[in-house]
């Protein structure tokens, strides 16, 4: 996959703790699955944004359905980091 | 059978008695119980004071987990109508959080099925939380005693 700009970019969404330490959303270019999304976000990402969002317990949602590192991402797709969830 | 389920996530406040009387309406005849649960913001957490909470949700996801949770519920008792109203947003202690409904033909399953699904709320329902304690923020999990009422589900 090469990097691409526009159309061949991945919206990222962060939500809690992630917001705060990396900001609302971005975008990363074209990745084919959930793990080479991560290699260019940790390229990306600050070292506090970093640390916070690769912390363990973090999930990672695409199209809002949770999915592993070896999920397939495509252009077009919401991808999201969720800390730690709890309600009530 | 699987019971009426309505699920809102919403800013404002609800109402009880409103939710009550459309509940009783919602299930006729057929319901013998209603059991109905509030969870209400606590002015304490971790030894410290608590001035308020903040309550962050990802739209779509957040009620899908939590209609989920009740098909989950539906599965295990023979329920009627099951109403999920979660606030989102800045509350003050004393606020209401979180109102379940669970109407039933019969006690024993209402009762079981709104505790089920405040424990699975806690553990599994795509919120986040954040106390503004004395010491600082915080964004907090769920306990440990939250996890063991949920995995005590599942024996």
């Amino acid at each position: 996959m090469t990097a691409g700009g526009g159309e061949q970019s991945i919206a990222v969404r962060f939500f809690g703790s992630l917001r705060e330490a990396a900001g609302e959303q971005t975008t990363v270019a074209a990745s084919a699955t959930v793990a080479a999304l991560k290699a260019q976000l940790c390229q990306q990402l600050p070292a506090p944004a970093r640390e916070a969002v690769f912390a363990p317990g973090v999930q990672i949602a695409v199209n809002q359905v949770l999915v592993a590192d070896d999920a397939p991402v495509a252009p077009g797709d919401e991808v999201a980091f969720l800390p730690p969830v709890t309600g009530g | 059978m699987n019971a009426v389920a309505e699920v809102r996530i919403q800013r404002e406040d609800f109402d009880l008695a409103a939710e009550w009387a459309a509940c009783r309406r919602r299930s006729g005849g057929a319901a013998g119980a209603i059991v109905a649960f509030g969870g209400l913001v606590r002015d304490r957490a971790s030894d410290d004071d608590v001035s308020g909470l903040y309550l962050e949700h990802y739209p779509g996801m957040t009620e899908a987990s939590i209609e989920r949770i009740i098909a989950q519920a539906n599965s295990r008792w023979a329920l009627l109508d099951v109403l999920v109203v979660h606030r989102v947003g800045e509350l003050a202690p004393a606020d209401q959080i979180v109102l379940v409904l669970v109407a039933a033909s019969h006690r024993p399953d209402a009762f079981a099925a709104a505790e089920y699904l405040m424990d699975y709320l806690k553990t599994e329902a795509v919120f986040w939380k954040k106390e503004r304690r004395r010491q600082g923020d915080v964004w907090v999990s769920a306990t440990a005693n939250d996890r063991l009422r949920q995995a005590n589900w599942q024996r």
